[in-house]
């Protein structure tokens, strides 16, 4: 049951959006971020969600993948939505009844909103989520950050650990999965009772799980022994990242795109689109 | 001059109450280059102590161990002991515990990447550390979808791409199913063939040992008996009083003796035992 957990949401494939270098990646994701915030008018932000909607068939993602991860943040797009319909108070007056009153500017603001934090998602886990599997994505972070090691931050340490994580979660998910057949067959009642209850009935799970972890990092602490680890010092790599043309292409559509934005921005709106 | 010389070593660790326990009691042998050596023992013999003190895991309380010339010391530089772990690879029990990285071919290049190797050379370090052990069409693989012997012939490959001129296999075999122990044994067998890696075999399945050049059975952190395969293995009775077993064509030849048929000494393999019993010709008996 637990055993075909994907590690985040990876899809791979070998589209464009896949071959981008993934510190490249990790730049173009920031620089994206920028540019959706710097579309502060609502034609400039509906532009933006344009172009990141056709990085959805350039990623050659299926459009459902895509909608079923955005389902979770729904709720939150809705909520700040709804806030900014309620409380922005300019604009010409659209309806109001009871205490609640609906200005134009307040109906643009809320679908701003959205659209906003709907762009800032659906760019980013296109160009990180989807595409970049979690070990390029840790040696990109590795390589992108390498000279912050020169003042004294442990940069390959946490890539080693982030490594190590991944390796390991699908061996702890089979081991849990293991100890709790165990804990079942001795008549361990994990689905019924109170929460607490429940809670409780995880304790025999924890336990042997975090004994075998111990161990299992000793163990594996003298195995990178053997095999000459010893911090990262003088390492070399299999695999060195180089950049690409494709690499500078993306780039180069990011900060066009940027431009883009800042001329939209100046076009004049109708006085019903503004959002105040 | 041999590969490993090892003199009067002794070792104990402290336990809880800071009483030393003595693991390694006055150890004295030579490893031959090339040669494939069996070390039995039952658990607590100091075994796999013996191993960790081969590369500088752990460090000898007293007594020597040269590696290929360079001794073993606790103030040797880090330079020394790359030199040392590099030349002599460790693969252990558990599989899992073992493999690094996410990806089998990134977990081989571990090793060569730590020792600062430069990165066409990892990459076909990779590709024959890969073919060696017969896994090529796994390289992109993820360890943790692989089969127990596969992992450990994933475990050995990162060892071979460090170029080690000798690999200890410490209980390698132990966590296997049968047709994993068969991957592995084949590899052990073909590395110590064509390749001359010096190996150090520890285990408890003496159908193993019996593919080894020479035996030694440990103690109590003694060395109580060593020789060829079947010089010790037709010491039947002895092996019994260590706790240990011998071979099962080893056990029958023993009790038919006993129960009066004559049979000779040192019988190891179902060859030898068919030869001996039935006068059968050389075929391979399964």
């Amino acid at each position: 049951m637990m055993s075909d957990i994907t590690l985040g949401q990876f899809f791979p494939g070998n589209s464009p959006l896949h071959r981008i270098d993934p510190r490249m990646k990790l730049i173009l994701t920031i620089l994206y971020i920028v540019v959706v915030f710097m579309a502060d008018t609502i034609v400039s932000v509906l532009a933006v969600l344009l172009l990141s909607v056709l990085l959805i068939p350039v990623g050659n993602i299926p459009l459902r993948t895509v909608l079923k991860s955005m389902k979770p943040l729904l709720f939150i797009m809705i909520f700040t939505g709804l806030i900014n319909l309620f409380w922005t108070k300019d604009g010409i007056l659209v309806c109001s009844f009871w205490i609640i009153e609906i200005y134009s500017a307040g109906i643009v603001q809320a679908i701003f909103i959205i659209v906003r934090i709907a762009a800032l998602l659906l760019g980013s886990t296109m160009l990180i989520s989807y595409t970049t599997s979690p070990i390029a994505l840790t040696d990109g972070m590795e390589q992108l950050l390498a000279p912050l090691s020169r003042i004294k931050i442990p940069v390959h340490d946490f890539a080693m650990m982030m490594t190590i994580a991944l390796r390991f979660i699908p061996t702890l998910i089979e081991e849990t999965d293991k100890i709790m057949s165990a804990q079942k067959a001795r008549g361990a009642d994990f689905s019924t009772g109170s929460i607490i209850k429940r809670a409780k009935a995880l304790i025999p799970i924890f336990i042997p799980l975090f004994l075998s972890c111990i161990r299992r990092a000793d163990e594996l602490a003298v195995a990178m022994e053997c095999r000459c680890y010893n911090g990262g010092k003088g390492k070399t790599r299999m695999n060195v990242l180089h950049y690409k043309a494709l690499d500078f292409a993306a780039l180069a559509l990011v900060i066009v795109a940027g431009v883009l934005v800042f001329f939209v921005n100046k076009v004049p709106l109708p006085v019903f689109l503004l959002t105040k | 001059m041999s590969f490993i010389e090892i003199k009067d070593l002794k070792f104990s660790y402290l336990d809880e109450d800071e009483k030393s326990a003595t693991v390694i009691n006055g150890i004295n042998l030579n490893i031959e280059k090339g040669e494939f050596l069996a070390i039995l023992g039952r658990n607590g013999s100091g075994k796999s102590t013996l191993a960790k003190l081969m590369n500088m895991i752990l460090e000898p309380e007293s007594g020597e161990i040269t590696v290929d010339g360079i001794k073993l010391s606790p103030n040797m530089s880090d330079k020394d002991i790359l030199e040392v772990r590099k030349n002599v690879g460790m693969v252990f029990q558990n599989p899992d515990n073992q493999l690094v990285a996410t990806v089998v071919e990134e977990d081989i290049a571990f090793g060569p990447e730590n020792l600062g190797i430069e990165s066409s050379e990892i990459r076909r370090r990779v590709d024959n550390a890969l073919e060696t052990v017969g896994m090529k069409e796994y390289a992109k693989h993820a360890p943790s979808r692989l089969s127990g012997g596969q992992k450990q012939r994933i475990a050995i490959a990162g060892v071979l791409a460090m170029m080690p001129r000798c690999i200890i296999f410490d209980e390698a075999t132990a966590m296997l199913d049968p047709a994993g122990r068969d991957e592995v044994m084949r590899t052990i067998c073909k590395l110590n063939k064509e390749r001359q890696i010096t190996i150090v075999h520890i285990t408890h399945d003496m159908s193993e040992a019996v593919l080894a050049d020479r035996v030694v059975v440990m103690d109590r952190g003694e060395i109580v008996m060593q020789g060829r395969p079947c010089e010790i293995f037709s010491q039947v009775e002895k092996m019994f009083e260590i706790g240990l077993a011998v071979p099962q064509v080893t056990e029958l030849c023993h009790i038919l003796k006993t129960h009066g048929v004559e049979l000779p000494d040192g019988i190891i393999t179902e060859d030898e035992a068919a030869v001996a019993i039935f006068g059968i010709g050389k075929g391979r008996v399964q």
